[in-house]
Parts: C-alpha cells; structure tokens; sequence
C-alpha cells in the first residue's frame, strides 16, 4: 500500500466526522442565517437576519458584555496561571495538594463551579452570610451585585477559578520540559530576577501560553451555561441570546440566531486573529 | 538561583495557602447545602442538619441514578468513538509528512477555537434531516466534535515519538496484522490511548448545550438535570445533583493519576477541559 493512500484512510474517520458535523453544522447554520432553504422552498438567499441583527442596540450591548467577559477571565487567568506555574516549580509546604487541586479542579464542569460561585457570591450567599455576621450589612440587598450584575463579576471570578488551573497545568509541564538551565544563564551574566523571566522565561513557554488563552478566550466567548446561571437577563451573554433567539416561539426568529452563531464564529476567529498577532509581536521584540 | 530570601519564601507560603482555598472554596457551599434543612440568611451554617436531600436524590422516582447511568453510558461511547476515530488520524498526523498537513491539522483543531454554540445550532439542523435529534446516538455522536481534537493532539504527540520500525520486523518475523497491532502498537500508544481517552470522557462529561439541543430535552444528563435544579431554586438538591456530578471525574483522577505528571509529553499539548 503506498503512504498516500495509508495516509488518506487513516485519516477519512476523522476528517469525515469533522467535516460533516463540524463544516456541515457551519454551512447550514450560515445557509440557513442568508434565508436560504430549499427544502421549504426558499431560494433566494437574503441579509435579512443579518439587518435585524445589526440593527438590534441588544445585539452590540450583549457583544460587549461578552467581548468584557472572554477578554478579562483570558488575561486574568493567563497572569495568575503564570504567577501559579512558577510558584509551583518550587520547593513548598502545600505544592504537592496544589498539584492535586489543580488537576482535581480540571475535572469539575464548569457548570458546577457556576452554581458554586453562585452560592458564595450572591446576595444571600456565603460572603453576604459573613458581612451580616460582621455587622457590615443588614440585609441581603446591602452586599454589592457580584451575580447577574452588568460587570459579570461572578462570570469572571468563575472563569479565573476554573481557567487558571487549566493554563497553569500546561505552563507547568512547559517550564519543567524546560528546566532552568537558561534562566541560571541569565542570572550569572547579571540579569535580575525579573529580566531573566521576562527576556528568557516568558519568549520560552509562550507558544503554550498563547496556545491555551486562545482556547480559554474561545470558550468563555462561545460558552452557554455558565452565563446563563450567572449573567444578567438584560443584555445577556451572545450564546444565550442566540439559544433564546433559537428556541423563540415564533420560527422567524430562527435565522436570526443562526446569523448570531455565524457572528459569533466570526468574531471569535477574528479576535483571536489580532490577538496573535498583537501579543507575538510583544513578547518577541 | 536557590538562595531565596526568608520574605520570597513567606510570600510563596501566602500565596500557595491563598491558591488551596480559593480553589476548594465554590464546592463547599455545594457540600453544605446537600446536607442543609432552610439554610435560610444570615446563618453561616445551617441551623437543622439533613440528609432529605440525598435521600430524595438517591430514589428511584428523582432520576438522578438513571441519569448518572446515561451520563456514564453517553461519555465512554463518546471516548469509544473518539479513540476509533483519533488514534488512525494521530498516526498519520504523528508519523507522516504530506502536502496540506497543515489544513489538515487546522480542521481537526478548529472546533477547540470556533465557539460550540456556533456550530450546535447548525448540527442541530444537520440532525433533523438525519433524523438523529431527540437520540442518545445523536448525542454521542455531536459529543465527538468537541472531543475528537483532544485525542487526534495527545495521539499525534505519541506518534511523533514512535518507531514504525518495530512494527515491519514483527510483521517479517512471521506475525500477522492483529498480532502486531496488539503485542507491538498497542502497548506502545496506550500510555496516550488513556491521557486522550481520559480528556475525551471529561470533554463529553461536561457537554450542556450540545447535549440540549441535540437531545431536545429527552436524553437528560447530569448536567441538564443539575442546571434545572439549580435555576429552579431547590439547593440542597442541587448541591446533592452537584457532587454526584463531579465524583466520577475525581475517581477517574485517582485511578489515572500516574499517567498525568507534569512529566507526560501529552499533558503539555492538551485542550480545554
């Protein structure tokens, strides 16, 4: 058997899945968002749902709040990650438990740390209980909004308490693939402490570094759940937009939401686009 | 690089006990509440102590227990599938250098980077003409988009490391097809066959809105019984629904937790969980 045909049937499993679950839920979603059906008889394709979208104040409020969201949990995450990955490569009382946690903590969906942060964060929840016990506040309504509050406070805090393990576990293994025979260079021909990161350490992990927050920004700008749980109604994350838009009773709102998912896909492949460019043309130079 | 200062140490020892708490701190209202009876405010722990909640969870007519099943069932077919699906493509990606590898490579990738709802709303119109909406096999197989690039990126890594070579001087020595799969491949990408299979089991374990949409609201998972008990308001149920939810995962980790090191070449690779 020659390799290209060995090549070629080891991988049509696969791309045949992804190409027609992946592709295919792509290019219907975008078929059905220009109108375009002709199952039911629709063939002329059209940028009504896409009008109707842009035209929406909803539509650029729910982006912004999601844009806020994905953009503070990724950097957030990516800076207590990196203070995690090396505070971890030392020798410390707790490192071993920490270890475990983080890896404990990859196996949590993010659905059940969503209800966790609800129940710590809320009006009534754990922190509000201790400012009443502290004699900081009288009612619930007197603990500031940290869930289903315009700043999406508790979405970040749940993001940051699930993303930081995830980037620091791949830092981790990337510095200790490494090892710190560079930095002990740096250091012996007079660097500081924070030279020797900045110049040697930080160019070195950040393909993995990059790689990682791309996907955290991915996800937390296409996630559904965890703003449902605990975003505001009013306007709510992209994803839930598009899932009510979806399941609206009335069906002329369904290519709406697809017009909302094709954005969405857009968005994301854009921002992330700058995202690389920018940050690869920072930490190189 | 080792003569650190009594403060650096003091602040790492801050820093690493600020880390443990704040990474235990969500599951433990979780843990409280399945256990709580009107925890109402401003207690800080609950005045009555029961377990109502666990009793209720645990019967036959709460669904929890056949749910747990379903859940289990739906994520090993999801990692069955992946692992049929990735380990052929992770040799060839691994072992082999051919024209549009890097299409390739950027296919198999692109759902860890195009946001999951962009695409389920598009399968689920997929699905209607396939009929495949509204079925536990239409939830396993949507359940392969987001955990197929797990598997197909730690295989691939494996494959870069192996030596084809083993396999022709079995083959030369007589072996035949299946015996050289089994006694020569197989032990040799198993370390990776269970890091892969173990993100797979994780990725589809917590798929919500594939799972809605695709199942229409008829295969109820764990996480679609949770977020109904948690958005309805009844938290000591939640928090039962809750930790059922995450102790196979914790189980899973500490039977698996020799091939996670820090030192396995597949972990550094890995998507998102």
């Amino acid at each position: 058997m020659s390799d290209r045909l060995k090549i070629f049937l080891l991988l049509a499993p696969a791309l045949t899945a992804i190409i027609v679950l992946f592709m295919g839920g792509l290019g219907i979603g975008l078929a059905r968002s220009l109108n375009y059906m002709p199952v039911i008889g629709l063939v002329d394709p059209n940028f009504d749902a896409y009008w109707t979208v842009f035209t929406s104040q909803e539509f650029y409020l729910s982006f912004l709040l999601t844009f806020h969201i994905s953009f503070t949990s990724t950097v957030l995450s990516s800076v207590l990650a990196i203070g995690a990955a090396l505070l971890l490569r030392r020798q410390f009382i707790g490192r071993a438990i920490i270890n475990f946690l983080f890896q404990l903590n990859l196996t949590v969906p993010h659905l059940v740390g969503a209800i966790g942060i609800l129940y710590l964060f809320s009006q009534s929840g754990s922190f509000a209980r201790l400012a009443a016990e502290w004699g900081m506040i009288s009612r619930p309504g007197d603990f500031p909004a940290l869930v289903f509050d315009p700043y999406a406070i508790g979405i970040i805090l749940q993001y940051v308490w699930k993303e930081v393990p995830f980037i620091g576990v791949i830092l981790l293994a990337n510095m200790q693939a490494l090892g710190e025979d560079y930095e002990s260079v740096a250091r012996s021909l007079g660097a500081n402490r924070w030279q020797a990161f900045r110049h040697v350490l930080l160019p070195l992990i950040f393909p993995g570094l990059l790689s990682a927050s791309v996907m955290v920004f991915a996800f937390t700008f296409g996630a559904y759940e965890i703003p449902a749980i605990l975003g505001p109604n009013y306007p709510a994350a992209l994803p839930v937009l598009a899932y009510r838009k979806y399941t609206d009773v009335d069906l002329e709102a369904r290519p709406e939401a697809m017009a909302m998912a094709i954005i969405i896909a857009l968005l994301s492949a854009l921002m992330i686009f700058f995202y690389v460019r920018i940050s690869r043309r920072n930490i190189r130079s | 690089m080792h003569n650190d200062s009594p403060w650096l140490r003091a602040f790492r020892g801050l820093a690493g006990a600020v880390l443990i708490v704040w990474l235990v701190l969500p599951l433990v209202p979780l843990a409280i509440w399945s256990f709580a009876r009107g925890w109402f405010f401003p207690d800080i722990l609950p005045k009555q102590w029961t377990l109502s909640a666990w009793e209720y969870a645990l019967s036959e007519r709460a669904g929890v227990i056949d749910s747990l099943g379903l859940t289990i069932g739906i994520s090993l077919a999801a990692t069955a599938l992946s692992i049929l699906v990735g380990v052929p493509a992770g040799r060839a990606l691994g072992l082999y250098k051919f024209r549009g590898k890097e299409l390739v490579e950027l296919l198999i990738l692109a759902p860890t980077i195009v946001p999951g709802i962009a695409v389920a709303l598009g399968i689920h119109s997929v699905f209607i003409t396939l009929g495949l909406n509204n079925t536990v096999g239409g939830v396993v197989l949507v359940h392969l988009v987001p955990t197929l690039p797990y598997m197909v990126l730690v295989m691939s890594g494996i494959f870069a490391n192996y030596d084809p070579a083993f396999e022709s001087q079995a083959r030369s020595l007589g072996a035949s097809w299946l015996k050289t799969f089994w006694y020569v491949t197989f032990p040799a990408i198993l370390p990776g066959i269970i890091v892969g299979g173990l993100f797979a089991f994780l990725v589809s374990w917590s798929q919500y809105i594939l799972t809605l949409l695709i199942g229409g609201g008829r295969v109820v998972t764990l996480p679609l019984l949770l977020f109904n008990f948690a958005t309805s308001g009844r938290n000591d149920i939640t928090g039962a629904i809750g930790i059922v939810y995450i102790l196979p995962g914790i189980i899973i980790l500490i039977l698996t937790a020799r091939h996670l090191s820090g030192r396995n070449g597949a972990v550094g690779g890995f998507g998102r969980i």
